[in-house]
């Protein structure tokens, strides 16, 4: 249906964004082919297409003959209103294929704020809104990503969700349908759902039915069905050597938000830290093998042409071979311009040595950190153990080194935190700066403090927690400003960086949401909510009045699903979905916190129970191998790929 | 360290495509191509090429021209045949040859446009054709990174004519049903100025002389570019390179 697309093109901002044609994309005829995924990044172009879950998935299904992948994104609100007076449904940007003729939608959620562009997405592809109101000619809609661990406010919208890694549950599904469609696809849509369901790994909210106390708590949630397990289970890839994905990174024509080659150098993080969501659903720790990354950097470089190699994870120093992956890839590339990065660093992993050999070959980029918070008692409470000691050390040799900026990051907002905790943030920029200064003889050195809203999380100690309300964040975010300029030959090298305390908010009702709010987020999508994640588009009015107008009749408010704090004794809404961490030291590490108790990192200490690995059979896998990067002969000129017909001419 | 020329063409979907996102997907081609680039010394090194006045986005192009710098000597035919691979399909390099001397941004000054206009009656364009042509002056308004600005559009044209081919496939909005339509196509020699005039200001300046309102967006390619002889034609900007050696990709010429 590209014809039917390109009289709107001339009239769109940047059109390039809806023609596909990507380097890597993979055409594939739709006869030859038996089950067809589209899956979807539910956010711009620019921001979906590098995301890696898509990436991974898109070119694992497409590797199998008769399975057919294509993706898609959400369109802006000027190519939206065309679609809706032309009648253009929503499409694919690989055939441009309209998405409602796909056999299963695949949406991965990396943040709540993309629900109502999921809505706006099902509805432009004429798909019905509500699960229970599809019918055999509609795909399959299936939701994952970190988001997934708590569907229940889609859960209208959604027919399953998958928890934890994709690259085996795909395939998986993919056998079933298969295999349900060569029978002819006997009993339709809800015998599909039901084989889904009884897998254990598949969650198929309509097949549940949750029901609630007179004080609005949900007594439980069970199966309406005898086909379909308690308990639905998180999906654990393991031997990420086993899986090199992607190996032909997506090349977009359009500039995209990261414009670079990624390696993801492990997977899953036990440092502890109790905000985080994702180090605790990831869990245990992956790593990839030194010669693995190697290969995934060769082949992916020679495949895309990118100048730049981001060695991702959750803490990239934290690989126990990073300084001779870094070294080792170094060494391969020196005179090509190919500039390595590692997009979160630890301080207490990180050393001069891991630097320079960053930026060796590239770019010297600056310095990030995330202390997270401002003072040594709450970062107790956060269990993320970095010391100012550390901090202040680390920007003094980078300094020294020629570094000039440092970029920090905090939060606002955490579980017991004062005003004085956060007052301290400015305490520690304004000693980074006099660290820098005096480690470098310049005045000229820079620190930015960007400043995030916390927003407790499914699945972390932090569960149970009262979300600070948007009123006392702001204030403490003026006091820290205010701070900060307080002393003017400092402050004026301190750069600050935050949003206000109300989208944050809006996060948190969707992040520890339940069934209930499926209804308000239907309800801020007819009225015009899109792209929630962005400053410009999102009305935090919008969401309040919504909240009121649908909960109220239900006797609960936004309030009592954000800044309230829960009980140990109470059901939450994905307690039937299990992480595999154990409810039980979930609350333990939680009262820690209260106490100010630090937790260690299990990589280095004995295992502290937290239940991932016996509860799903895995094991952490790290190094050291002992093994190093062999140099590849030879590499081209001003390019990491070697061309025979340019050689000795 | 060596100079070549690339002459390349921007078809079909990549038309949509913006300056920056093909200098981008050039600079990544070359890179797959293991073309042995020059780079710039400084801070942030960048690849050394260089390019002369790029097609804007939305319209297609068969005669684009970039210059590259390398640090080994290369094959001219090689670098097309290599870097045409590269490439994604819709960039199509035509033809590259070594660097004879001179600037090649010298010795181009005009280009041709080929304008189709699905819906429009020839006959009709004709008649606006002619009225722009008799015009002394046409003042357009143009966007601007400074604002909005008002140029003389008719300074800048050469030439312009209707195309006596008058059928081209169409797409009906709605159902995308196929089907043949009339359609006017205006051919139109224009003198770089400053600031440019692109198809868009052409077709601003026939909405000033006779109102002429195309149903659906026109689509604009640039046939040629080369320097303006005295009798209004286009002088092949790489005739002082090719000889004595004339280097092809050897990939003909055709659209998606």
């Amino acid at each position: 249906m590209f014809a039917q697309l390109e009289p709107l093109l001339p009239q769109v901002s940047k059109p390039v964004q809806y023609v596909g044609g990507e380097l890597n994309a993979t055409s594939k005829d739709w006869e030859d082919t038996c089950v067809r995924w589209c899956l979807m990044y539910p956010d711009a172009y620019e921001v979906g297409l590098p995301n890696q879950g898509v990436m991974i998935l898109y070119e694992i299904l497409n590797e199998q003959q008769d399975v057919l992948a294509e993706r898609t994104y959400a369109v802006w609100p000027d190519m939206e209103a065309l679609m809706r007076e032309h009648d253009v449904p929503q499409f694919t940007v690989d055939a441009h294929r309209p998405v409602g003729a796909f056999d299963l939608f695949g949406v991965s959620f990396s943040t709540e704020l993309g629900y109502t562009n999921l809505l706006n997405a099902l509805d432009l592809a004429k798909i019905p809104l509500h699960a229970v109101d599809r019918t055999d000619e509609h795909p399959i809609v299936v939701s994952g990503g970190h988001a997934a661990f708590n569907p229940e406010p889609i859960s209208d919208f959604v027919d399953c969700a998958v928890l934890g890694d994709g690259e085996e549950a795909v395939l998986e599904i993919t056998d079933i349908v298969r295999r349900w469609k060569n029978e002819g696809s006997p009993g339709g849509r809800r015998e599909i759902l039901l084989r889904l369901a009884e897998t254990g790994g598949v969650y198929v909210p309509q097949l549940y039915d949750v029901e609630y106390l007179p004080d609005g708590r949900i007594q439980r949630v069970v199966p309406n069905s005898d086909r379909v397990p308690y308990r639905v289970f998180k999906r654990t890839t393991m031997d990420l050597d086993e899986w090199p994905y992607p190996k032909q990174p997506l090349v977009p024509l359009a500039e995209s938000v990261h414009e670079r080659m990624s390696v993801e150098i492990f997977r899953g993080c036990t440092r502890g830290c109790r905000f985080c969501q994702a180090g605790m659903i990831t869990r245990p720790v992956r790593e990839r093998s030194i010669e693995g990354i190697g290969a995934m950097v060769e082949r992916g470089l020679a495949a895309t042409g990118f100048e730049e190699v981001g060695l991702l994870s959750l803490s990239s120093a934290d690989h126990s071979e990073i300084a001779e992956v870094t070294k080792g890839l170094a060494d391969r590339y020196e005179g090509t311009n190919t500039g390595l990065s590692l997009p979160s660093t630890r301080v207490d992993a990180f050393n001069i040595d891991l630097a320079n050999e960053l930026s060796r070959n590239g770019r010297r980029s600056g310095l990030t950190f995330a202390p997270e918070g401002g003072s040594e008692r709450l970062r107790r409470v956060i269990n993320k153990m970095v010391s100012e000691e550390d901090l202040i050390r680390t920007v003094s040799a980078a300094f020294s080194n020629g570094w000039r900026q440092v970029k920090l990051y905090f939060m606002c907002g955490l579980p017991t935190e004062t005003d004085d905790d956060v007052l301290q943030i400015a305490e520690m920029a304004k000693n980074v700066i006099r660290a820098g200064r005096e480690a470098s003889g310049r005045k000229d050195i820079r620190c930015t403090i960007s400043i995030g809203g916390f927003v407790p999380k499914p699945h972390t100690p932090f569960q149970w927690a009262a979300q600070c309300d948007p009123d006392t964040v702001d204030s403490r975010l003026r006091k820290l400003r205010e701070a900060v300029n307080s002393d003017r030959k400092l402050g004026r090298n301190i750069g600050m960086r935050y949003h206000d305390g109300k989208p944050s908010l809006i996060e948190g009702l969707l992040s520890r949401g339940d069934r209930r709010i499926g209804r308000v987020i239907e309800r801020v999508w007819r009225e015009g909510g899109r792209f929630d994640g962005w400053s410009e588009h999102f009305s935090y009015e919008r969401w309040v009045s919504a909240a009121a107008s649908e909960l109220e009749p239900l006797g609960v408010d936004l309030d009592w699903f954000t800044t309230r704090e829960r009980d140990e004794n109470e059901v939450l809404p994905w307690d039937h979905l299990d992480s595999g961490l154990d409810k039980e030291w979930l609350w333990s590490d939680w009262q820690d916190a209260l106490d100010e108790h630090e937790q260690d990192d299990c990589r280095w200490t004995p295992c502290f129970d937290c239940g991932v690995c016996p509860a799903m059979n895995t094991d952490i896998q790290v190094g050291p191998t002992g093994r190093k990067l062999l140099p590849i002969s030879p590499v081209g000129k001003g390019s990491p790929v070697s061309n025979p017909a340019f050689s000795g001419g | 360290m060596q100079k070549l020329r690339i002459k390349y063409a921007k078809r079909g979907r990549l038309r949509f495509t913006s300056h920056r996102d093909v200098a981008r997907t050039f600079e990544r081609a070359l890179r797959r191509a293991g073309v042995p680039m020059a780079y710039s010394q400084g801070f942030n090194p960048r690849p050394k090429v260089s390019w002369i006045g790029a097609a804007p986005t939305g319209t297609a192009s068969e005669a684009e021209y970039v210059e590259v710098s390398v640090v080994d000597r290369v094959d001219a035919a090689a670098l097309a045949r290599e870097l045409d691979t590269a490439l994604p399909p819709g960039l199509d390099v035509i033809e590259a040859v070594e660097a004879a001397g001179g600037s090649l941004a010298d010795r181009i000054d005009g280009c041709l446009w080929r304008i189709e206009l699905p819906g429009v009656d020839p006959d009709e364009l004709g008649r606006a054709v002619e009225l722009l042509l008799a015009a002394p002056e046409v003042v357009v308004q143009k966007l601007t990174k400074d604002g909005r600005k008002d140029i003389d559009a008719r300074a800048a044209i050469v030439s312009a004519e209707v195309v006596r081919e008058v059928e081209v496939t169409t797409t009906r909005l709605g159902d995308g049903a196929e089907g043949t339509r009339r359609c006017g196509i205006l051919s139109t020699v224009v003198r770089q100025t400053q600031p440019v005039v692109r198809p868009d200001d052409v077709l601003s300046a026939l909405r000033v002389v006779a109102d002429l309102q195309p149903p659906v967006p026109a689509k604009a390619i640039r046939m040629a570019q080369g320097r303006l002889d005295d009798g209004g034609a286009l002088t092949d900007p790489f005739t002082n390179d090719r000889e004595p050696t004339r280097a092809t990709s050897g990939i003909p010429a055709v659209g998606e």
